[in-house]
């Protein structure tokens, strides 16, 4: 099943550019976690670092602890590799991959972990689409190009292909923005039926959205212009929108800054 | 929402930017379809030279010009034929082909997605220096060094893998197929290497990072983003270096033994190629003899074209995976 995740002094640089500072918090398994805050706060920073995908930017590292069921994520001897293979990543435009089909899309994934055979990785295609709410839309077409379907579409197809490799935590960075309302409702309806199987943790600008979709929200700000991104203040969803411990807070989610 | 946007002048931009292109447009309009025009009449007015030129010795030809295995043009019965030259251009370009593609796409990949940023900066250099090396020189390396060079490893093969008719032959030479086909593809690896890297290099990031968060490694990351979004980019300079090879004149001029067999040997002493056909005989050549030789210049063009026209319809064929709509 899923696992706690807990943060502890967590830094994460950009060359000498220092992008977030002393982070710290826990998530829970099973739960919606949303990260709101001002552009440039730092958000997808600090979703980057929690599967090791921030490393991936030359000259760009992390201090600090990411536990995942005790375990620490950036320990000696972790590979990176195998925890992305945990910890699912959705971008925030739809990057399906442009030379494969639906199909092969959905299924990249499950060719990285070894052999598996037709029927099986058919299967998994399917529940994983069916998981997604994309099945019925597609299933006529598995063969056609991912990129040939609408944007909402393909951010649905690009979820169905993070959970196609059961990954215990999905990673969303702003999952909604390049899509229409309609698409969004899909998606968050999507997320609410996920959360029994995975831990989500979301980044979005939309308030709405936060408070709709997530148990707990952590506000994300700038200590001063030029400084790193910090955690202000994480609690549950419903303390944060009516009732926030922090006037910074207060004011960002009702529109008096950010 | 509709508001008219107004210039300084008064009029409106729409207005504006109308009246800008027929002061700008029309003039560089015609120029280039006058550039294109031209183009396509002094390509024509040389196809009908080459033509004229060679119908004359064609009609002089005693043996079938696409079957015959020798180049006898210049006697008082003349008697030539392409069939020798023609399979010795394609066979010893796709050789060249075959052992170029692999390291240069190797190479490309190091200095696009291995090499530290430093590194790949100095190879990126030294590949396009290597591109704009003169054939000659190539040439001139590949008879006073590779050729000699080659005899122990042709040898080798020779004895253990002489089995093979690739192999197969009674006497093994320097001065082979194998030894042009390696100048032609030491040749013409740069040009594929520095396509292929262009091209592995505009792989967007997006892709690249998609396939990291599905836990990809390095290798995974190419096999599944990169190679895939290459591959019609490669497929297109893989055809221009084999366009080149096929044309290539003066290396392997000094190289192949200009002998007219048609043999799938590599190792024995023997080829030619159209390109380096010309290139001997043109000297030495009455006006049927120049005629015979322009002729064969002719099909050497249509299999060039030929070749390019597949490599359409390959990079064509799955065009709606190809990624370019992404
Ligand atoms: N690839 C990068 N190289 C250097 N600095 C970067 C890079 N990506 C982000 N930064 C810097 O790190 C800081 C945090 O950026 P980040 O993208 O995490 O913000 P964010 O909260 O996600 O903003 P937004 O809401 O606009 O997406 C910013 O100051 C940004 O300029
Ligand atoms: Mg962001």
């Amino acid at each position: 099943m899923s696992q706690q995740i807990q943060v502890s002094g967590l830094d994460a640089y950009y060359g000498r550019h220092k992008a977030i500072e002393d982070i710290s918090m826990t998530i829970e398994p099973n739960t919606i976690t949303a990260f709101i805050g001002p552009s440039g706060c730092g958000k997808s920073t600090f979703l980057r670092t929690l599967n090791r995908m921030h490393e991936v930017i030359p000259g760009a590292r992390v201090e600090g602890k990411v536990l995942l069921d005790g375990e620490d994520l950036y320990g000696p001897g972790v590979e990176p590799v195998s925890v992305r293979r945990m910890i699912g990543m959705v971008f925030q435009r739809p990057n399906p991959f442009p030379t494969m089909s639906i199909y092969e899309n959905v299924a990249a994934g499950l060719r990285l972990n070894g052999r598996r055979s037709k029927s099986e990785v058919d299967g998994i295609v399917e529940t994983s689409l069916k998981g997604a709410n994309l099945w019925n839309e597609v299933k006529d077409r598995l063969g056609k190009p991912g990129a040939g379907l609408s944007g909402g579409q393909q951010q649905r197809l690009c979820i169905a292909r993070a959970i196609a490799v059961r990954p215990e935590v999905l990673l969303m960075d702003e999952p909604c923005s390049a899509l229409d309302p309609i698409s969004t409702l899909a998606i968050e309806d999507l997320m609410a039926e996920l959360k029994s199987k995975f831990t989500i943790i979301i980044v979005t600008h939309n308030m709405q959205q936060a408070a709709r979709v997530s148990d707990r929200t952590a506000f994300f700000n700038l200590a001063g212009q030029g400084q790193p991104g910090r955690v202000i203040e994480m609690d549950d969803t419903s303390r944060i929108f009516t009732n926030p411990s922090q006037k910074a807070t207060e004011d960002y989610i009702t529109g008096r800054f950010g | 929402m509709a508001a008219t946007v107004h210039t300084r002048d008064g009029g409106s931009a729409l207005g504006r930017s109308a009246s800008r292109r027929s002061r700008g447009e029309t003039p560089f309009r015609y120029a280039s379809t006058g550039a294109g025009i031209l183009l396509l009449a002094i390509m024509a007015a040389i196809a009908v030279f080459l033509v004229v030129e060679a119908i004359p010795a064609l009609r002089a030809n005693t043996g079938g010009f696409f079957t015959t295995q020798t180049w006898e043009p210049n006697a008082t019965r003349p008697s030539f034929g392409i069939a020798a030259l023609a399979f010795g251009t394609v066979f010893s370009a796709l050789l060249a082909l075959i052992m170029a593609v692999p390291v240069a796409v190797g190479v490309a990949l190091f200095i696009s997605h291995y090499a530290p940023r430093r590194l790949a900066g100095v190879l990126g250099y030294v590949v396009d220096l290597l591109a704009a090396v003169p054939s000659v020189v190539y040439g001139l390396w590949g008879i006073t060094f590779l050729a000699p060079f080659m005899v122990g490893p042709s040898n080798f093969l020779h004895d253990h893998l002489g089995f093979i008719p690739l192999f197969g032959g009674d006497i093994v030479a320097g001065r082979s197929v194998l030894t042009a086909s390696l100048v032609l593809a030491v040749m013409i690896l740069p040009i594929i290497a520095a396509i292929s890297r262009e091209v592995f290099l505009q792989v967007p990031r997006a892709h690249e990072e998609a396939a990291l968060a599905l836990g990809a490694t390095r290798w995974e990351v190419i096999r599944m983003a990169v190679l895939p979004y290459g591959r019609p980019g490669v497929i297109s300079a893989a055809m221009l270096g084999l366009g080149r090879a096929m044309g290539e004149t003066i290396a392997v001029a000094l190289i192949f033994q200009a002998t007219f067999d048609i043999s799938l040997r590599i190792l024995t002493p023997q080829g030619n190629s159209i390109a380096a056909n010309i290139a001997n005989r043109f000297g030495e050549a009455t006006q049927t003899g120049r005629g015979a030789l322009i002729a064969s210049g002719l099909v050497l063009f249509v299999i060039t074209l030929l070749v390019n026209m597949g490599a359409r319809l390959i990079v064509a064929r799955r065009k709606e995976f190809s990624g370019a709509a992404a």
